[in-house]
C-alpha cells in the first residue's frame, strides 16, 4: 500500500494551521503533549483521551521464551507493555472513510 | 491521566495562551492522527510510537449460542505500536 507516513512534522503544521501559533512553538507544543502522555503514563498507568482512545500500561508476567532458530528456551522476563483502545468514534470515523474504498 | 488534566497541565505550562487554545492545539493533534488513519495512512511518531490501520476481511462467524452462521463484513482497525523510549521507560 503506498500511503503517505505523517510524522510529528505534519501534526506541527495542523497545530499551526489551526491555532496561528509560530511554527517553533507548534512544534514544541506537539512535543510537551506527547511527553506529558509518556509521563501520565508513567505515573497513572493510563490516558485516556475522549473521542480518540486511551492508553493503558499492562503487566506481564515472566514466561517460557524459545529461540526459533536454535530452539533454545529463554526466560522473557515480567515486563510492562503499552496498548492502545481506540474509541468507537475513532473505529466509527476509520470504518466510514475506508469500508469498501479499496485500500 | 484524561484528556481535561492533559490540557490543564499544557496550560499551567503556557500561561502566555488562553485555556481555548490549548484545547484547539490537544484537538488539532489528535484530529490530524484521526484523519490520517481515515485515509489509510501511518502516523509514526518516533519515541512514542506508531498508529497503522489494519484490514480485517469480511468472514463468516457464528453466533456462539446458537451456532447459527452470520456474515461479519470488512472491516478496518488502527493498531498502535509502542515506542522503543516509552517501552524503556515503563521497564525502569
Amino acid at each position: 500500500m503506498g500511503h503517505k507516513t505523517v510524522t510529528r512534522a505534519d501534526l506541527a503544521e495542523a497545530v499551526y494551521q489551526k491555532v496561528g501559533l509560530s511554527r517553533t512553538e507548534s512544534a514544541e507544543l506537539v512535543e510537551r503533549t506527547l511527553d506529558l502522555i509518556c509521563d501520565g503514563l508513567v505515573q497513572d498507568k493510563s490516558v485516556k483521551l475522549s473521542s480518540f482512545g486511551s492508553f493503558h500500561v499492562r503487566s506481564k508476567s515472566e514466561r517460557i521464551g524459545r529461540n526459533p532458530k536454535t530452539g533454545e528456551e529463554v526466560p522473557i522476563l515480567p515486563r510492562q507493555v503499552l496498548v492502545f483502545k481506540p474509541s468507537n468514534v475513532l473505529k466509527s470515523k476509520i470504518n466510514k472513510s475506508m469500508v469498501g474504498s479499496g485500500k | 491521566m484524561i484528556k481535561s488534566e492533559l490540557i490543564q497541565k499544557l496550560v499551567d505550562e503556557n500561561p502566555h495562551l488562553f485555556q481555548k487554545d490549548v484545547e484547539n492545539i490537544v484537538a488539532a493533534i489528535f484530529d490530524e492522527i484521526s484523519n490520517a488513519l481515515a485515509r489509510g495512512d501511518r502516523v509514526e511518531l518516533r519515541g512514542f510510537g506508531a498508529f497503522s490501520v489494519k484490514n480485517r476481511p469480511a468472514r463468516i462467524g457464528r453466533n456462539p449460542r446458537t451456532g447459527e452462521k452470520v456474515n461479519v463484513g470488512e472491516k478496518y482497525a488502527p493498531q498502535f505500536k509502542a515506542g522503543k523510549e516509552i517501552r524503556e521507560r515503563l521497564n525502569r
